[in-house]
């Protein structure tokens, strides 16, 4: 059987970063980029089913950027992918989580996964949208935010957990093949060893455009996306009152706000 | 027909406090002559909707459903029939683990326009507009929806304002088409107490994050948290360590710290679920070396500096 796991190299910014001259994106020289912390986790379930099989399994990690993913992508590959898919070109630009959706739900159809994983969301936009809505061009069962996974493959179903609000889990069975997105602390994810990242390096990235999936120009890109960006601005930060002076002084009013506070409760 | 049509939820026989938030955030959206319909999927809907019986809500529509709980085929195929019947040029739903579960992929089904976590909602020249964050909440980002007659947005919690006012909507009932649905949800289980803890009951937590940065540092603040007389939880990275039991770990995936009116949190940087469950707190302070760090947009006092020395020094003064 083979696990699709989707992935997204995101980015985080600078210190001092600059909005991009059209206002609808920082600048890209700011950007610190690095694999998304959910698909540490996403990538970590797949390669343990893969481990605990006595079918064989293939892991696949697939992502949509440019070639900078690729250095995700060998991560992933360190860590136990048997292979690594990226999608991209020009007309990919410009593409929301929908669109993007789009794309993975074809790389799907092309490998013939029998299960897809993707993160619960991406830390830098956090749209929790890519993995559900992937299932939906699918039309295949999904489930979001899995805390707990017991699959064998060959299974028709799986037994999972999702991890609501306020501590509170839901036991699910559903059908697969499926979509699945992984929460933090489903597993402890590897490291990587220097012997692994060496012939990770080594590995071939396969790369498609989307025309070789099949997705024309309006699947894609803006005209495939079901928003559009009008504008990024930095927001007016929040007023926390800074404290000044050493750490002893620091603390000195932090002990006298703890005595109020202890005082009022009184 | 045009207007709103807000999603509530509800969970285990309770409908959830957001859903009251969605109904305030579609009165900014509400334009003349706009109606304002809510809409509740359960199995015995009616038993549930008096508190959704709110100024501005024209009608309140019960959605009987066969699953108990939230099932994605079952919400997505009662809401999918409710939008073509309806039309509405806004669909509202809660920015939650169950709206994580199928807005996605209705909008990717219906052809919606689609946002997610939006903090701000509104008409610039008659264009819906949405606000959300992006980078890591470093940035807000407006998006608009060109061409999509119905837009789907999901409410970021504890931004807007339930309406206070009572009102008296019609009650009408929608019947779903009937759904064969490829999960079926079992037994909900409480978060492991690995120890007798109660978060929920504390009202002040001394809490620690990634900022600790090893195991064996906990033990400190332990000990600070007994001495200052607090009670210690953590963010989510330490209790998926291990390093504390998950009945420690207080923000939105963990226990909610309903009466929690101190708060003082060191190293813990403020990922967007963990400001989200801590919100409502009355004081934050806020201990962190990144002077960057989002929790300072929250916090009510922030002290930039290294947590290890103000741990000592604020144990010095116990």
């Amino acid at each position: 059987m083979k696990i699709l796991v989707a992935i997204k190299q995101v980015a985080a910014l600078d210190e001092d970063f600059e909005i991009r001259d059209d206002g609808r994106d920082v600048n890209e020289d700011f950007l610190i980029r690095d694999l998304n912390e959910w698909d540490d986790f996403s990538l970590e379930e797949a390669v343990k089913i893969k481990e605990a099989s006595a079918e064989p399994v293939e892991v696949v990690a697939v992502t949509v950027g440019s070639d900078t993913a690729d250095e995700a992508l060998r991560k992933c590959l360190a860590k136990g992918a048997d292979r690594a898919i990226r999608v991209w070109d020009e007309s990919v630009l410009g593409s929301d989580p929908i669109a993007i959706a789009r794309i993975l739900a074809a790389v799907a159809r092309a490998e013939s996964a029998d299960l897809v994983f993707a993160g619960v969301q991406s830390s830098d936009h956090s749209f929790a949208s890519t993995g559900i809505a992937t299932a939906a061009f699918l039309a295949w069962p999904h489930a979001a935010v899995v805390s707990a996974l017991n699959f064998s493959p060959g299974a028709k179903s799986a037994l999972l957990r999702r991890e609501l609000e306020g501590g509170l889990l839901h036991e699910v069975e559903i059908q697969c093949p499926a979509v699945l997105t992984i929460q933090l602390g489903i597993n402890t994810p590897r490291y990587a060893s220097l012997r692994s990242i060496k012939q990770a390096a080594a590995k071939p990235i396969e790369v498609k455009s989307p025309a070789d999936l099949a997705l024309s120009a309006a699947d894609i890109g803006e005209a495939g996306s079901h928003s559009r960006v009008r504008r990024m601005y930095i927001p007016d930060k929040g007023q926390a009152e800074l404290i000044p002076g050493d750490a002893v002084q620091q603390a000195q009013r932090l002990a006298q706000i703890i005595r109020e506070f202890k005082g009022d409760a009184a | 027909m045009s207007g709103l049509l807000v999603i509530a939820e509800q969970r285990r026989g309770e409908l959830r406090p957001v859903s009251l938030e969605l109904i305030g955030a579609a009165q900014s959206l509400r334009r003349n002559g706009d109606s304002v319909a809510v809409a509740l999927l359960a199995p015995s809907p009616g038993a549930l909707i008096d508190p959704l019986k709110l100024a501005g809500v024209d009608e309140i529509v019960t959605v009987k459903v066969a699953a108990p709980e939230f099932d994605p085929d079952t919400f997505e195929s009662a809401i999918s029939a409710l939008i073509a019947e309806r039309k509405p040029d806004v669909v509202l739903v809660a920015h939650s683990v169950d709206s994580f579960g199928f807005a996605a992929a209705l909008a990717a089904k219906l052809g919606l326009g689609f946002a997610t976590d939006v903090f701000k909602v509104e008409r610039q020249d008659g264009e819906l507009v949405a606000t959300r964050g992006g980078y890591g909440q470093k940035v807000n980002v407006e998006v608009d929806f060109p061409g999509r007659a119905t837009v789907l947005l999901a409410i970021r919690g504890n931004v807007f304002k339930p309406p206070e006012q009572k009102g008296s909507p019609r009650i009408t009932e929608f019947s779903a088409p009937p759904v064969s649905s490829r999960s079926s949800g079992r037994e909900f289980v409480e978060l492991a107490a690995a120890d007798d803890v109660d978060m929920a009951a504390a009202e002040f937590i001394l809490t620690i994050g990634r900022g600790i940065g090893e195991e064996a540092k906990i033990a400190q603040f332990k000990e600070l948290a007994d001495a200052i007389g607090a009670t210690l939880g953590c963010s989510r990275p330490i209790a998926d360590a291990g390093w504390l039991p998950k009945s420690r770990q207080v923000g939105q995936s963990g226990k909610t710290a309903s009466a929690c009116k101190l708060y003082i949190a060191m190293g813990v940087s403020g990922a967007i679920q963990h400001l989200a469950g801590m919100k409502h707190v009355a004081t934050i302070v806020a201990v962190n070396s990144d002077a960057e760090a989002s929790i300072f947009g929250v916090a009510k006092y922030g002290i930039v500096g290294d947590i290890f020395e103000i741990a000592e020094e604020l144990r010095q003064c116990f």
